[in-house]
């Protein structure tokens, strides 16, 4: 449904993303997860047409992203990140608007706007002024817009930032129940968010795709991993030989370093907290710290993302 | 066409959603208000004492021509109020949208650029024709109490649209160059204002430059309708200029998209 060749976009000296690829096939929900500034926005913009890419190729719904704009356009809907809302029109009014943008025939735009209305669940707030709406009925408006002439492809942008945990939820739940009916990417920085709603991830760090998988296979990949935060006293030299002495060690981190005092986090396999200790006083270093660290979800992601784009 | 038409009645209304509308009305009426009382008044006073001094000398009185005198130069002052009140309406035409975030809603649905721009040109058109409807009611007056000749005042109007088209076009312009507001009603104001005065250049330009001036001059195109004709290149002019602001917003938002 979505095919991406090596999208490639620089904001004058700055790439912001590179060669990014990846394809997404019909009903899937796909995540693309990245910390901000990652490229997300960026993708996403290339592949609803609002920019066009520096170099590299889309296709949406086998429509060429450049060549036949007008064909992909009408079959995506697209939530940027700030909801495009006008702030001074009633909710029903801006839907109506949009559905006139979309080129929904005149008889079909009361029946267009309603089931928009009904998905987003956003009927209690029809006739309201947008701009009196909280946080997240206006996103909800956003979403309504977006899902409008039943496109076959929608994309949201962070759909769920800035939003309570119990809005929070029932976007998640929203976007869930799209599956299968619509194509949907959406992007997001929260990785159980992702892990939640999309049958597949793409991860993106400072433009790069850096892992393409299923949420388990990604959790099952970071499953196992155990920290170790260390302070030592000593250079970093002798450290790093004597941590050569333990097996297992998979990375070694320096945090900080001060004077002759190491902050250092040390990932492994399983837990070798008793090897560390023992390799470090048998080579007269001063252990002053060793502590286990429980590994989030979170940090393995950024672990991810920060570490494979430095390697 | 009829994306066009939706584009046109969002942004006619929203003239209307937002306080700013009611300010420019308010002020528009009653400036252009006062300076027909002004107008009026002081060619009641010419006439009265005219038919008092051919009264006091036996005399015919003379024969006033309320057209001539009246109706003539306020267009002129409407002109010039419109300077200075249209860029307020064209400022927020492409600047909010873009501070707003909701160019990414346009730019992403199945609706072509022009579409765009002219469903919001033609909405400010619109706009200014409203803002002339009170002065219409002050000419109407004219009607009710002498018998002015209607045609220059059609012209008139036809002259004012037309030049408030070319200033909606330059202010529309602008406001595709900046989200921000203040800029892009500075912006259309001076770039008007400039295309207003080139006009008074030509009085001390060379003999080759001078015509070019004088026909550039946004104003001076003008001069025919406030006084009854309506010539055909004055008209072309009037066209062509607004086509070329519509012809540069257009540009100027698709470039919007390949600047990196």
């Amino acid at each position: 449904m979505i095919e991406v060749k090596d999208l490639t976009r620089y904001y004058g000296q700055k790439k912001a993303i590179s060669n990014v690829s990846f394809n997404v096939s019909k009903g899937e929900i796909v995540g693309l997860l990245g910390p901000n500034a990652a490229g997300k926005t960026t993708t996403m913009r290339i592949l609803t047409c609002f920019m066009p890419p520096t170099s590299g190729t889309a296709t949406v719904g086998g429509f060429d992203i450049f060549d036949q704009s007008m064909d992909v356009r009408r079959i995506t809907g697209y939530l940027p990140e700030n909801p495009p809302l006008y702030t001074d029109l009633i909710v029903e009014d801006y839907l109506r608007f949009v559905a006139k943008l979309k080129g929904v025939e005149r008889n079909r735009i009361n029946g267009e706007v309603d089931l928009a209305i009904q998905k987003a669940n956003i009927g209690d707030v029809r006739s309201r002024v947008i701009g009196k709406l909280s946080k997240g009925f206006k996103q909800r408006v956003g979403l309504a817009q977006s899902l409008l002439n039943n496109p076959q492809v929608v994309i949201f942008d962070e759909p769920t930032v800035g939003l309570d945990p119990k809005q929070i939820i029932e976007i998640r739940e929203l976007i869930r129940n799209l599956k299968g009916e619509h194509t949907v990417i959406l992007s997001s920085h929260i990785l159980p968010e992702v892990e939640q709603t999309c049958e597949r991830v793409v991860i993106i760090s400072e433009g790069v795709v850096v892992a393409e998988d299923t949420p388990e296979n990604l959790t099952a990949r970071m499953r196992g991993v155990e920290r170790v935060l260390l302070e030592v006293e000593g250079a970093e030299k002798d450290v790093r030989d004597a941590l050569k002495k333990v097996k297992d060690i998979s990375t070694i981190n320096i945090e900080k370093q001060n004077v002759n005092i190491l902050k250092m986090s040390v990932e492994s396999q399983s837990d070798i907290r008793k090897e560390i200790a023992r390799a470090i006083v048998e080579s007269k270093l001063g252990l002053l710290e060793i502590q286990s660290d429980k590994v989030t979800l979170e940090d393995i992601f950024l672990d991810l993302t920060t570490k494979e784009e430095g390697a | 066409m009829r994306k066009t038409i939706a584009i046109f009645e969002k942004e006619f209304k929203s003239f209307f959603y937002s306080p700013m509308a009611y300010v420019v009305i308010g002020i528009f009426t009653a400036l252009t208000g006062i300076f027909f009382y002004l107008y009026l008044s002081n060619f009641v006073e010419s006439a009265f004492m005219d038919q008092m001094r051919a009264q006091q000398y036996r005399q015919m009185p003379q024969k006033f021509n309320v057209n001539l005198m009246l109706i003539r130069p306020y267009f002129w002052n409407i002109a010039l109020i419109s300077l200075f009140t249209l860029p307020t309406i064209t400022m927020r035409l492409f600047s909010e949208e873009k501070k707003q975030g909701t160019v990414e809603l346009l730019y992403t649905a199945p609706v072509q650029s022009i579409h765009i721009v002219l469903g919001k040109f033609f909405a400010g058109v619109a706009f200014y024709v409203t803002l002339l409807i009170p002065t219409m009611i002050f000419q109407a007056i004219l009607f009710v109490y002498g018998n002015p000749e209607f045609l220059p005042v059609l012209s008139g109007y036809v002259g004012l649209i037309f030049l408030g088209s070319a200033f909606i076009s330059v202010g529309l312009f602008i406001s595709t160059m900046t989200e921000n507001q203040i800029i892009a009603a500075i912006g259309g104001f001076a770039l008007s204002l400039f295309l207003w005065v080139i006009g008074w250049a030509s009085s001390y330009a060379g003999p080759t430059l001078a015509p070019v001036f004088e026909y550039i001059s946004i104003i001076g195109h003008f001069e025919d309708f406030s006084q009854g004709v309506i010539d055909s290149a004055n008209v072309a002019y009037y066209i062509l200029f607004s086509a070329l602001g519509v012809y540069l917003s257009l540009k100027s938002i698709e470039s919007v998209k390949w600047r990196t």
